[in-house]
């Protein structure tokens, strides 16, 4: 993965919560653009232990001045958002990797939907400008439960194609509605809780979307959890994967080096075959089907964790 | 680095040949005396100097002859050039690569201004000079991927990536080793390789597809293809066939040397920033057998490799007839002697 140093040039915080953060080379240079919807792993050391955390781009794909991200604070994950709001500085120097898009828009569409819940609007910032440059039409509703915590309403545009649906104050959205009067072409783009993205995908397949035209981005962060023990037969080697810490990173810690891209159990690309499984695999990613993890054969080691006697990778 | 551009033809007359230091620089394809089918992909991040490797986009002396084989090839077949309209966005992107790339490679050949989105290229072995908005396909005489695929060797396919797969949205196809893009076009990629032979090792592509999603901006991929074509002609489209395929059948012992070709494609992937699609330039180079065994550790191995090969794979790569009379051409340059491990001359 081709990252580079950048300068940590603004941090500001848009809600209790949530904080905004833009980077920019230090001496000046141009980033590589980007497509809208597309992230950037950050990586974080903290002591010893080396975080990469996947944030979504929410500046102009078209801006080589610098990427700008949104992060919310976990105050229950392993502590990469704690460490980003705590400790970096306007500043500091940070390695950022090349974008990634694994969220990128159907130009195909004759309209793009957009449905983001709370921090899940960050891709959609930049989709929306990518839209507007090209002209294409498109509709954005910003579901969030509170004012006071929707970081969105600080970044978004003031547009009659963005709708913000404020839960506390009674605005909440109707999918059905919404689904039904879409012109047709239109595809669907849905960022948030699993259970929004499901709430999507029902209403969807009620109504008779074609599959192909529904798009969906989970927030996935590895979740903390017990500590385990893990055999790495080809590298013959046993770890400890701590509870702040992921299996693919205490991988990593041990000098093994593994295949990852969205770190957030959506891309595939961490696939790792199981040789023998004492215990229960904890899947929590959205890659492996049910047949998959049945067979306790796969493990998604960037975020699926274990408990019980014995775990042997092909590693 | 001055480079002399031939003057030859790659139809009709067959005038096209390779220098002495383009028989050295040829991208022979065979690492070691036998092969098989692999995916063996590389980053493609420079290579020795002077190899054909060693910038991004590799222009050599055929470039000139080659562009206006192309011209010919797209006046009488417009449909070698096709993009969906989706794609035009990812037109714009190969179009942004190429000339930066070329523009930075090759400074005395190329050269590109940039004022916001206000372009001005200047190509000086082709003799163009044009000033255009970024963006805006109005202000260019064709659209973008076809302007510039017009000024660079090889084709190009452009693939859009959605629903887990790579879609054939968009290409220009003119020097093609038998397939069509007018068949292809729009077809995902397990449907643009099912005739492959052993396709049924599903894995293999499998593997390929996964790692072709994976490839990521600023960090390029390549490999390299190889097939035998009679007589130095690109266009050896399913559509032309009858045009190319009789000539199969001239091969004599006393011309083989001379008029069947090895026809390397150094394949290579590149993700695409705006539309986040993938450019697969296929890059073809071709070379005579009686020049390519003037490097005898090349005449030994492909003597080697050509008669160890399974029959399957000859008759797919369209060769089995002729097999034989080349080998038994070949044979004469392989005198046992072991070879060194790579695929550069000794
Ligand atoms: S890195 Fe993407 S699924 Fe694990």
């Amino acid at each position: 993965m081709t990252a580079l140093t950048l300068r940590v040039a603004a941090k500001e915080p848009l809600t209790p919560l949530v904080t905004r953060f833009r980077f920019e080379h230090p001496e000046g240079a141009r980033l590589p653009l980007f497509s809208g919807g597309a992230h950037v792993v950050v990586e974080m050391t903290d002591g010893n232990q080396l975080r990469r955390n996947a944030y979504s781009l929410i500046s102009d794909p078209n801006d080589g001045s610098g990427y700008e991200i949104a992060v919310r604070r976990e105050d229950a994950g392993r502590g990469g958002s704690r460490f980003m709001h705590g400790r970096v500085a306007a500043g500091d120097l940070i390695r950022v990797g090349a974008p990634v898009n694994l969220f990128s828009l159907d130009l195909r569409a004759r309209k793009h939907l957009m449905i983001a819940g709370g921090i899940g609007v960050t891709p959609f910032l930049a989709q929306i400008r990518q839209l507007d440059r090209l002209g294409q039409p498109y509709e954005l509703r910003y579901a969030a439960r509170s004012r006071a915590e929707a970081a969105g309403l600080r970044l978004l545009p003031r547009s009659p194609r963005v709708h913000v649906h404020i839960s506390d104050e009674g605005g909440r959205m109707d999918l059905g509605g919404l689904l039904a009067g879409q012109p047709l072409g239109t595809h669907v783009y849905t960022c948030g809780p699993e259970g929004l993205i499901a709430a999507v995908e029902e209403t969807a397949a009620r109504l008779r979307w074609p599959r192909a035209a529904l798009h969906s981005e989970a927030f996935l962060a590895p979740p903390p959890g017990r500590p385990f023990t893990v055999r790495l037969a080809r590298s013959g080697i046993t770890i400890e994967v701590g509870p702040h810490e992921s299996l693919l990173e205490a991988i990593e810690a041990a000098g093994v080096d593994a295949p990852w891209l969205c770190r957030g159990g959506a891309c595939g690309q961490c696939e790792t075959a199981v040789l023998s499984c004492r215990g229960e695999i904890e899947h929590h990613d959205h890659w492996l089907d049910a047949g998959d993890r049945a067979s306790r054969t796969k493990i998604m080691p960037c975020v699926s964790r274990f408990a019980g006697e014995e775990l042997i990778l092909d590693r | 680095m001055t480079i002399r551009f031939n003057e030859e033809t790659f139809r009709d007359d067959y005038t096209f040949y390779n220098s002495p230091q383009a028989i050295r620089r040829f991208p022979f394809p065979f690492d070691r005396d036998d092969y098989m089918y692999s995916v063996n992909m590389e980053p493609h991040a420079g290579g020795p100097e002077g190899s054909v490797f060693e910038r991004r986009f590799d222009v050599d002396e055929h470039y000139v002859a080659e562009m206006r084989d192309r011209a010919i090839t797209l006046d009488e077949d417009p449909l070698r050039c096709q993009s969906l309209p989706h794609m035009e966005l990812a037109g714009w992107d190969l179009l942004e690569l190429i000339m930066t790339c070329k523009a930075e490679d090759y400074p005395d050949l190329f050269e590109l201004r940039r004022d916001g989105d206000q372009w001005h290229w200047i190509n000086r072995p082709l003799g163009i000079e044009q000033r255009f908005t970024f963006l805006d396909a109005g202000t260019l005489p064709h659209g973008p991927m076809e302007y510039i695929t017009r000024q660079t060797q090889g084709d190009f396919a452009v693939l859009d990536q959605r629903e887990g797969n790579l879609w054939m949205d968009a290409g220009m196809v003119t020097s093609q080793a038998d397939w069509s893009l007018d068949f292809d076009i729009g077809m995902n990629f397990f449907e643009w390789h099912a005739p492959v032979p052993k396709a049924h090792e599903m894995g293999i592509f499998q593997r390929a597809l996964k790692f072709l999603m994976n490839v990521q901006q600023g960090a390029p991929s390549r490999r390299l293809n190889w097939t035998m074509t009679v007589n130095p002609r690109l266009d050896t489209s399913p559509e032309n066939y009858h045009k190319w395929g009789p000539e199969k059948r001239e091969l004599t012992p006393e011309n083989v040397g001379a008029k069947q070709y090895l026809r390397v494609e150094l394949q290579s992937f590149w993700r695409l920033p705006r539309s986040n699609a993938l450019a697969f330039p296929i890059r073809c180079y071709l070379i005579a057998l009686e020049d390519l065994v003037s490097v005898p550790k090349w005449g030994r191995r492909l003597h080697r490799v050509l008669r160890d090969l399974p029959d399957e794979l000859a008759e797919y790569k369209g060769f089995a007839v002729n097999r034989p009379l080349i080998v038994d051409y070949l044979a004469r340059f392989d005198d046992g002697a072991p070879t060194s491990p790579g695929i550069y001359p000794d």
